[in-house]
């Protein structure tokens, strides 16, 4: 009979063009080419969609302008006017991140932001970034942040190691929960798909949840996108401004 | 007990922490929904809170998720 398919099969990494530097493998492989192909057409949409430049906008450039205006709008919100020198970044991250999850949705493509390695890549950058911003505006002054005003002090020593611990975390767990979020959709996705073969004819049952499932992991796609830059600004916000 | 067999118990074990996700994410939306009834007009503008504490909730279930696969498949 046909071989036993895991549904963790479509997460596997393959080597498109075999690169070797120095003994590291430097392959380009199919996740190198999902990111390609994010930011191919995340350039695209923005190049092409204001190419017109009308003081009405037409359907692609309300798209990119909207885009635009979310995110600064959630920028302005949490961290205030300071937060325009970060809004490059901010959207930038958001438009990857965005486009990432949703080229994954497409049946046969490979999600980018499914690995571990590719979110902590971009969240211990954020971390690293944003401690180095606090050190840099505020020098040693920076460690008040992990003592928050009006605590009694004989709470102290009890709070600011409590403090660190929640703050050391924020890289793990913003990069835990973008690629949880999409292995597990996806996950389900193949194992309903599985029951779907597997129970013939009355696999039209999973077939539908499949279809609601799709629905759901869009949604997803968007919401982790947006919460990745919502805690992006926060955490920005944190830096500039010490207060909890 | 052979390695296999733990892995089973281990992975549906794990799957518990699920629970607390249903309690977090029906608390966020059930206040949501009480606060809509006293103030709708506010409602629109705490939106996004919403989202990002329901993404966040989420988060936590998928942590445990995380874990019985890593027990799972690992």
């Amino acid at each position: 009979m046909a071989a036993e398919h895991s549904p963790l099969e479509q997460f596997a990494i393959t080597r498109l063009v075999e690169l070797k530097v120095g003994g590291v493998d430097v392959s380009f492989t199919n996740s190198s080419a999902m990111m390609v192909a994010v930011i191919v057409l995340v350039t695209l949409f923005m190049a092409l969609s204001m190419r017109h430049n009308a003081m009405v906008p037409g359907r692609w450039q309300l798209a990119a302008e909207l885009s635009y205006e979310f995110i600064a709008k959630t920028v302005r919100d949490t961290i205030g006017t300071e937060g325009k020198r970060f809004f490059p970044f901010v959207f930038t991250l958001f438009m990857f991140v965005l486009f990432s999850n949703v080229l994954g949705l497409i049946p046969h493509s490979f999600t980018v932001t499914s690995h571990i390695i590719v979110t902590f890549a971009l969240a211990s950058f954020i971390f690293l970034s944003v401690t180095l911003l606090g050190f840099m505006r505020h020098g040693l002054k920076f460690l008040t942040f992990f003592l928050p005003p009006g605590v009694p002090m004989f709470l102290a020593p009890l709070l600011v190691p409590i403090e660190l611990i929640s703050y050391l975390s924020r890289p793990v767990s913003l990069s835990v929960r973008l690629a949880a979020n999409m292995l597990a959709g996806h996950t389900m996705l193949a194992v309903f798909a599985g029951f779907v073969v597997a129970l013939g004819l009355f696999g039209v049952a999973p077939f539908i949840f499949i279809i609601l499932l799709y629905g759901l992991e869009t949604l997803v796609a968007f919401l982790q996108a947006y919460v990745f830059a919502v805690l992006t600004c926060i955490y920005i916000n944190d830096s500039i401004h010490l207060h909890h | 007990m052979d390695v296999e067999a733990a892995k089973l118990i281990g992975a549906g074990l794990a799957t518990i922490g699920v629970a607390g996700a249903g309690v977090g994410i029906g608390t966020i939306f059930g206040e949501y929904v009480a606060g809509g009834f006293r103030n709708p007009a506010a409602a629109p503008k705490v939106f996004g809170n919403v989202l990002l504490g329901f993404a966040l909730v989420e988060a936590v279930a998928l942590y445990a998720l995380v874990m019985a696969f890593l027990i799972l498949f690992g």
